[in-house]
């Protein structure tokens, strides 16, 4: 403790914490993670409107890249987790996988570097708009009674389990499926932020603030893993935009199903 | 040194689906090795278990904050 002390000189080393997501508004009540929402907001609409404004059937590089991603969702997310219902669905869900990466990947991006999606209001706004729409299409589709019948009491199980199993379906789908989907959204962000902050913000202390060698070697690995780090939270942003979307074109599907 | 109990006991409960993620994956790579022609439907597949197992982990670590 002593020797760490005369290391570290009479500084001593803060270590990030969930305060460091509270931002000091910028004018009024207007906050950071608002102006990355807005301007994630922007660049997807202006994305999908340059990219369709003149469609043509030989594709410019816009309209490829536009094709593309939304070919990816029909395909890849709404063909395989709904079937060839999933087509009603691909707006929703292509918006959806636009607007998480825009705001998610903002985590990475220069002068922005900050994840809006690590506040949980957005995440739980969008997960409420998933389980809106599942319940709905659940419900127009078998009925109010035959949807929660299904639910709770799907066949093909022993009678005797249905005492066991009647609550547990019914919590999992009205109560844990959004309440996970945004916990799992809003704290992947959040770790993932915080574990960049920490190799940042203690590298630099390490490179900056302390004399001698292993200061200045600690320093440089952390920065580098730092580096490394940020590249595969680019991944990680990637994958969660994706995982969010995937499963609710899931629940979309289970919805439309009698027996899953 | 200081710091919170919390996040000991969070650094145990991520055992679990630390555990339960490496045997999805485990399953899906010997899959796609056995039958690589599989992989496109096996990968969906994949990261599905891989997000359910992982919101254990993802509670935890919200529950260890938040207590």
């Amino acid at each position: 403790m002593n020797a760490w002390r005369t290391v570290a000189m009479s500084e001593e080393f803060h270590a990030p914490g969930p305060g460091d997501f509270d931002y000091p508004p910028l004018f009024g009540w207007f906050t950071k993670p608002m102006l990355i929402v807005v301007l994630g907001t922007l660049v997807v609409g202006a994305f999908f409107y340059f990219a369709s404004r003149r469609a043509s059937i030989v594709p410019g590089k816009l309209q490829f890249a536009a094709e593309g991603f939304y070919g990816f969702v029909r395909n890849q997310i709404a063909a395989d987790a709904i079937g060839r219902e999933g087509i009603k669905y691909v707006p929703y869900l292509a918006t959806l996988l636009a607007f998480l990466v825009a705001l998610n990947i903002s985590g990475i991006i220069p002068p922005l570097q900050f994840p809006a999606t690590s506040k949980i209001a957005i995440p739980l706004f969008l997960a409420v708009i998933s389980w809106v729409i599942y319940n709905y299409v659940g419900i127009r589709r078998q009925g109010f009674g035959g949807y929660f019948t299904n639910m709770m009491f799907p066949s093909g199980v022993p009678p005797l389990i249905y005492p066991l199993l009647a609550p547990i379906e019914f919590l999992s789908t009205v109560v844990f499926r959004p309440v996970t989907l945004t916990l799992r959204l809003t704290f992947n962000m959040f770790a993932g932020h915080l574990v960049l902050l920490l190799c940042i913000l203690g590298g630099e202390f390490l490179l900056l603030h302390v004399r001698g060698l292993v200061g200045f070697s600690a320093g440089a690995v952390a920065i580098l893993f730092g580096i490394v780090m940020t590249f595969f939270e680019g991944f990680i942003q990637l994958l969660q935009a994706y995982v969010f979307v995937l499963l609710s074109a899931i629940y979309i599907g289970g919805a439309l199903t009698h027996d899953h | 040194m200081e710091g919170s109990l919390n996040m000991v006991g969070y650094g145990l409960a991520a055992i679990g689906p630390g555990v339960g993620i490496g045997l999805i994956f485990a399953a899906y790579i010997s899959g796609v090795a056995r039958q690589p022609e599989a992989r496109s439907v096996l990968q969906g597949i994949a990261i599905l278990g891989f997000a359910l197992a992982e919101a254990l982990a993802i509670i935890g670590i919200g529950l260890a904050f938040a207590l």
